[in-house]
């Protein structure tokens, strides 16, 4: 185990190295100029000069790599182009909402996709299993933002119950009003992710309820939630493990639509203002937040698959 | 099973239990009350010389900011720093004196040394300002004593004045004017939460009249239907300018809400290059501008909304005179010019389009208007910043269409260089003599001729005037109504 967390962890390093580089070069290579975002219509050419300058976005693009380079080591993710604010800061003050919003929602997709996802794998011969799996099926055609609005015209325009959109300006200090206008953006990503995972879910239950293992162990006496509990919940676990640490990711990534539907300051409407503006170190920096982020879920979340099934360490890696 | 069931209602519950809050009806005092603004302005940073936007003039302009002038709501420009101005006879030299007990929020008392520095920071090398070419006329800023500021001019200036009403008065020893914030206005700048919000709290050390409000918070969507839809749960009291018609219906019919048309500066151009073919030819921009019928455009983007106009002079500017009926809409005419211009059978141009609304829209119209005068266009949709970089600095389009946003910018067709390669010996002596004229009465009298022109030769088709939307709580009242150059002086709101 411990030789093979040592490799992992080299090769997230590795990953997070090589994205980085990648995202630099590319961003460079994106048609587009900084200097149209401060410059109104009216603009002389050796204003237009002078901007680039101040920038430094004339600079050849090895050397604005090689200063850049310097300053990531040093954890320095400079400052933005447009607001001239420190990117590091920026960023770590829209993680209290980024953050809470995808755990929320993805602990609350959990919750309501494994009981529905066995149940529709439990009772796939009834009614209701095929009722709830075809539920779930629809969800998935479902888009966020469409959710989002959805449940927006029924709890904050018609019912007046939960806040439209926004986040209070005084953020967690009053924690309750933070709470409340995360009700309805935590459901939107939970019900538009659980949909996906319900499926997994019911199709691992499946597996796992039409085993050897589980008959045998039914065979020799073991009741039915007897069975599970000692040999079906563990292997049913290794690949929903794997995909939720995918659908995490996602939702991190995904968080970018939801955030603009109900005007949260998070990292995700930071991130689409910096792309319209071609505001490279804002662009740049949280790229390198989300991608670490990505990457230390799926480290996890295979770290997490080896604990549940020790076999795995055995066959692969 | 049973348990399964259970999990999913208890988190359920859990989930609803969370969604509680309502509203208290206490009775107000307006004085300390503050004003919740909805806007789709964010500012970009918080300096209007270093490229902060049109959200931030929106915010801090009159509100933090002020200038020896204001601009009003209405169009005219008032003293507010200076309290008295002279200009000598040559028109090269103006002489202000600044007004009694004004002090920065920091404390520091203003001196005509801030008012030249300021002056100097719109002029800079370095400056962002839109403003800059207008005041290169700035030769010279005398400070002969703390409240007397004389600037000598290098050639009259007749708009001089009203320029300065762009120029804000900020302390320079202030520090780094992009995150932070030191002006004379009657609101101090509260906190800016990047992204959410940006708050000005009463200044009540404030020179002039007090605020009538304790303070204001701007909102900032970047989705137009969360921003109504957090007017529709009084999220926010009033929305600075709606973007899009579609909104108005909800509350057309809601006697909570009012709904203001006010006078809006923002134009909708179909800008030709004047410089290539066939665009070089009167006639055929001529033809091209009788061929689209600009009211049944308006009427599909904006409904009963907007106005038409004939040129690029709004109603609210002092040279305004109603040219619609010059390139009025007739299919007919259209032909005979085409044939004219020596395009009997019509051509084929790109439109490069920016991909946000209304500009796809108008295209597709355009389109198909054209297409009954034998004239093809393909639609080349660009973003924003490409429009910036391929049509306004490297000239490189056929036509194109832009918003332009100000006031008083018919003068732009006095310069030839200008990305539609206008040029007219006629216009741009008239755009310089009217700059150079004595009286304002002659200066619109010039700039009218000028104006004229333009419409005449078609330079671009005007295709309409954007309506200026407020949307406001039916209990508030005091907010301006035009949002001129996107001000929004917050100081006189109160809700009743």
């Amino acid at each position: 185990m411990i030789t093979y967390l040592v490799r992992r962890t080299a090769l997230l390093l590795a990953s997070l190295s090589l994205a980085s580089v990648v995202l630099f070069l590319l961003l460079r290579f994106l048609p587009g100029d900084p200097v149209n975002a401060l410059l109104s219509v009216g603009a002389t050419d050796a204003q237009i000069e002078a901007a680039r300058h101040q920038l430094g976005t004339n600079e050849p693009v090895a050397a604005q790599f090689v200063s850049w380079l310097g300053d990531a080591v040093t954890l320095d993710l400079g400052r933005s182009l447009i607001s001239n604010l420190e990117v590091g800061p920026e960023i770590a003050a829209r993680l209290p909402v980024t953050v809470p919003l995808t755990l929320a929602g993805f602990v609350l997709a959990v919750l309501i996709a494994v009981p529905i996802g066995f149940l529709a794998a439990y009772r796939a011969e009834k009614w209701d299993g095929p009722l709830l799996n075809g539920v779930a099926q629809l969800g998935l055609a479902v888009p966020a933002f469409w959710l989002g609005l959805l449940l927006v015209t029924i709890f904050a325009l018609n019912l007046r119950a939960l806040p439209a959109g926004g986040f209070p300006a005084g953020g967690w200090s009053d924690p309750a009003a933070a709470m409340t206008a995360l009700v309805l953006p935590v459901l939107t990503i939970a019900l538009v992710m659980s949909a996906s995972l319900i499926r997994y879910v019911r199709a691992a239950t499946l597996d796992v309820l039409g085993s050897d293992f589980l008959r045998t162990a039914r065979a020799l006496g073991s009741s039915l939630p007897a069975a599970m509990w000692r040999h079906g919940l563990r292997n049913a676990a290794a690949p929903v493990i794997a995909v939720l640490a995918i659908e995490l990711a996602t939702t991190f990534l995904g968080a970018v639509v939801i955030e603009s539907v109900f005007a949260l300051p998070g990292l995700g409407s930071m991130l689409t203002r910096a792309i319209a503006q071609r505001d490279y170190p804002v662009i740049q920096g949280v790229m390198l937040v989300s991608t670490f982020a990505v990457l230390a879920v799926g480290f996890l979340g295979d770290v997490a698959q080896r604990v549940a099934d020790p076999r795995l360490l055995r066959s692969r890696s | 099973m049973k348990r399964a069931w259970i999990a999913v209602a208890a988190a359920s519950a859990l989930l609803l239990s969370a969604c509680g809050g309502g509203g208290n009806d206490t009775p107000v005092d307006s004085a300390a009350q503050t004003i919740n603004i909805g806007s789709v302005y964010e500012p970009q940073n918080l300096d209007n010389t270093a490229g902060g936007g049109q959200g931030v003039t929106e915010a801090l302009n009159g509100n933090v900011y002020e200038g020896l002038f204001t601009l009003t709501d209405t169009g005219t420009v008032e003293p507010l720093l200076a309290t008295a101005h002279t200009a000598s006879e040559d028109g090269l030299t103006y002489t202000f004196t600044l007004a009694d007990g004004v002090t920065f929020h920091s404390g520091k008392a203003l001196t005509s040394a801030d008012v030249k520095a300021s002056i100097e920071r719109v002029t800079a090398e370095t400056s962002k300002s839109a403003r800059k070419s207008s005041l290169a006329v700035v030769k010279e800023i005398a400070t002969p004593d703390d409240r007397t500021v004389t600037v000598t001019l290098s050639a009259p200036s007749i708009s001089f004045v009203y320029n300065l009403s762009y120029v804000w008065i900020v302390n320079t020893a202030a520090g780094d004017l992009t995150t932070t914030a030191d002006g004379t206005g009657p609101y101090r700048l509260g906190e800016w939460k990047r992204g959410a919000t940006l708050s000005l709290t009463r200044n009540d050390a404030y020179w002039g009249t007090k605020a009538k409000n304790a303070g204001a918070v701007f909102h900032y969507f970047t989705d137009a239907t969360a921003l109504n839809n957090a007017l529709l749960t009084n999220a926010v009291d009033v929305v600075t300018s709606e973007q899009s018609p579609d909104a108005l219906a909800q509350f057309e019919s809601n006697p909570q809400y009012k709904i203001n048309e006010g006078t809006s500066t923002t134009k909708l151009l179909l800008a030709f290059n004047d410089r290539v073919a066939p665009f070089d030819k009167v006639q055929v921009r001529k033809a091209v501008s009788a061929a689209i019928d600009n009211a049944k455009l308006l009427n599909s983007v904006w409904g009963d909304y907007g106005t038409l106009i004939g040129s690029m002079v709004p109603p609210g500017d002092p040279w305004y005179e109603d040219l619609t009926a010059v390139n009025a809409y007739d299919v007919e005419a259209a032909k005979r010019l085409l044939a004219e211009g020596g395009q009997p059978n019509g051509f084929t141009f790109t439109l490069d389009t920016p991909n946000y609304d209304p500009h796809p829209t108008a295209a597709t119209f355009i389109k198909s208007e054209l297409a009954k005068i034998g004239v093809t266009v393909e639609i080349n949709t660009i973003t924003s910043d490409e429009w910036y970089t391929k049509v306004y600095q490297q000239r490189d389009f056929q036509a194109t269409m832009q918003e332009h946003v100000n006031d008083r910018d018919v003068v732009w067709y006095g310069n030839p260089d200008f990305y539609w390669g206008y040029a007219n010996a006629t216009v741009t002596d008239l755009v310089k003599q009217a700059e150079a004229a004595k009286t304002e009465a002659a200066q619109a009298d010039l700039l009218k001729q000028a104006n004229k022109i333009i419409a005449e030769e078609a330079a671009s088709d005007w295709l309409y005037l954007y309506p200026q939307i407020v949307v406001a709580s039916a209990d508030l009242s005091g907010y301006p109504l035009n949002g001129r150059n996107s001000q929004f002086f917050v100081y006189d709101i109160v809700k009743s």
